[in-house]
């Protein structure tokens, strides 16, 4: 505040305005260019040297720039373990969305009420999105162990399985998709409620009021007033949410590493076997730009909700 | 929206649903906990209920954690990465942000956007070439490689945090300075940042969780225990074998996740209104 004041007091003679804004104008971009500089050169170059990969014979063994076509993208394709690994990654990602938006929504609408504890609640709530998510991780891992699961515990304590029979949930196909799928939803959730809980309180309260009078009850001011009101807001909530779980690698590493048999194999950990474990760095390139479509997709509904917002 | 009074059966079920989602939210942490403080003998024992302690309460794994494993070494490379990183994103994203909010037009605002953008091209897109990248660099198997390449997601979301708190600093208040006398950069230092001191916060707050949450391409890069970051080092260092050392990994999980679950915490509500475009206040 003191330099305020301080700048207001005039020592010397003004300059024009017109030097002024000129100067601002030609600094303007010079105070850009390093935030520019540093994604062209850390986000951009890479994606390019990951494009030539995917169309060369690079691997660790043997670093040739030799060009091949898109030999490896044909190959990639052909392999059953690919294709299982994509739909794997679509049945995570649209199972945890699902999961995520109807949990952050239920959630939401409980916060929105007045409770005592409703501070704590919330805290406790959000904690599976706030911590790192490798560290979240293990503890389901642990949860999920095979031997002393706690959740197999509680089931067994509650005569709903035969001791001689635990399930494995890490070990077992179908029971590893489930595994995956709750630590994603688990985690995602939060984030859901948190968004959802914005959007609600952005909703003016005499709209709601307004709709009341006019006869409208619970459900219609849910789908017809306050839904489209918060789209926008919860199509970036989903635009953010599909990224990080289609995109995701450390949850299925540290849970399954894409095991039983590829069972829960998805595109991170599949580009991590092949790229960096077995140093195939061309067909790794070539599986990690699957997801490419898929990120411009999502840019592009990005772009168009952020600027939705502002019409 | 008041709840209707005098329904005991809608007011339970209500308490039901609140504490069956916390519960599913919570347990974990709990779990983390309890495992914690468990002896060994406690652990690894069926006939018990696991939920509480069936004999008394141990130090004796957070012992063996502080003392004859490398976490308190991989809790300060998390730290000084997250210094570092937090470091540089200050540099470049704070005159990006201003740069961008004073720009004519609508060009800064699109500008913006298009940085912001790269937030979404996620760490899996990115690791094989930036492998490459890190070697060229010199970089590889050190926790160095992580200050380099963690400012690529901090940048582009505070850049975008900033553009829009520097937009409601007045411009009068610089100009004011500059007509006294003060280069462009010495009004902004002078006038614009120390009024900007909450943004400032918010950013240093969220590069760091970004930073010691990020697993990735700490995984990619670095293979010496030394370097690790604490993610990591947990992750795959307190693993002998195939036995879990259980006690010691939930304790080091739950020591280095409870600081930045509630730095998070308290900056969520400006983490929203980031992501939302501020669409929301």
């Amino acid at each position: 505040m003191s330099a305020i004041a301080e700048a207001a007091a005039p020592r010397r003679p003004p300059r024009s305005r017109f030097t002024t804004f000129d100067r601002l104008e030609v600094l303007g971009p010079l105070f850009i260019i390093p935030a520019i500089l540093y994604v062209v050169v850390l986000v951009g170059l890479p994606f390019l040297l990951a494009l030539y990969y995917s169309v060369s014979a690079y691997s660790i063994f043997n670093p040739s720039w030799t060009f091949v076509g898109l030999k490896n993208f044909r190959e990639v394709i052909d392999s059953e373990i690919f294709r299982r690994t994509l739909a794997n990654t679509l049945i995570f990602t649209i199972s945890a969305q699902i999961i995520g938006l109807l949990l952050g929504k239920i959630g939401a609408m409980l916060l929105m009420q007045e409770f005592p504890g409703r501070r704590l609640a919330r805290a406790l709530i959000v904690l599976p999105w706030a911590v790192p998510v490798s560290l979240a991780t293990l503890a389901w891992v642990w949860m999920f162990d095979s031997l002393y699961s706690v959740i197999n515990w509680t089931l067994v304590a509650a005569g709903l399985i035969d001791p001689a029979h635990r399930p494995q949930w890490l070990g077992q196909e179908d029971l590893a998709m489930i595994a995956v799928v709750t630590v994603h939803a688990w985690r995602l959730f939060p984030f859901g409620v948190v968004i959802f809980l914005a959007g609600f309180t952005s909703v003016p309260q005499d709209v709601l009021d307004a709709a009341t009078i006019d006869g409208a009850g619970f459900w219609r001011r849910n789908y017809q007033i306050i839904l489209p009101i918060i789209a926008p807001i919860i199509m970036i909530a989903l635009i953010f949410g599909t990224v990080f779980t289609f995109t995701d690698l450390s949850v299925v590493y540290l849970l399954t590493k894409g095991g039983p048999i590829n069972s829960t194999q998805v595109l991170g950990t599949l580009a991590f076997q092949v790229g960096i474990l077995s140093g195939d760095v061309a067909h790794g390139a070539a599986i990690c730009l699957f997801l490419f479509p898929f990120l411009l997709v999502a840019v592009i509904l990005l772009l168009r909700s952020l600027r939705r917002r502002e019409i | 929206m008041p709840r209707p009074a005098g329904k005991v059966v809608g007011q339970s079920s209500f308490y039901a649903a609140v504490v069956t989602l916390v519960v599913f939210a919570a347990f974990p942490f709990y779990w983390m906990l309890i495992t914690t403080f468990k002896t060994d003998g406690d652990l690894y024992n069926l006939k018990s209920i696991p939920y509480w302690f069936n004999s008394p309460p141990t130090l004796e794994h957070l012992k063996y954690l502080f003392e004859d494993t490398l976490f308190v070494q991989w809790l300060s490379n998390s730290a000084l990465i997250g210094l570092c990183v937090v470091a540089i994103t200050l540099l470049v994203a704070l005159p990006a942000g201003y740069g961008l909010a004073r720009m004519p037009g609508r060009s800064g605002e699109n500008l913006s956007i298009g940085i912001f953008v790269t937030y979404l091209v996620p760490p899996t897109l990115l690791f094989l070439p930036l492998a490459r990248v890190v070697t060229l660099l010199g970089l590889q198997d050190s926790m160095w490689a992580l200050v380099v390449v963690y400012p690529t997601f901090t940048i582009p979301f505070c850049t975008w945090l900033l553009m829009g708190f520097f937009k409601s600093v007045p411009r009068e208040i610089e100009e004011a300075a500059i007509v006294d006398g003060c280069t462009v950069v010495g009004a902004f230092v002078k006038t614009v940042l120390p009024l900007s001191m909450p943004a400032i916060l918010t950013v240093v707050i969220f590069a760091f969780t970004l930073t010691v949450q990020e697993f990735v391409y700490a995984l990619t890069f670095i293979s010496s225990s030394r370097e690790k970051p604490v993610t990591l080092g947990v992750a795959t260092d307190l693993i002998r074998g195939d036995i879990f050392y259980w006690g010691e990994l939930m304790g080091a999980a739950l020591i280095s996740s409870i600081p930045v679950a509630i730095a998070y915490n308290l900056f969520l509500d400006r983490f929203i209104s980031g992501i939302t475009g501020g669409a929301v206040k």
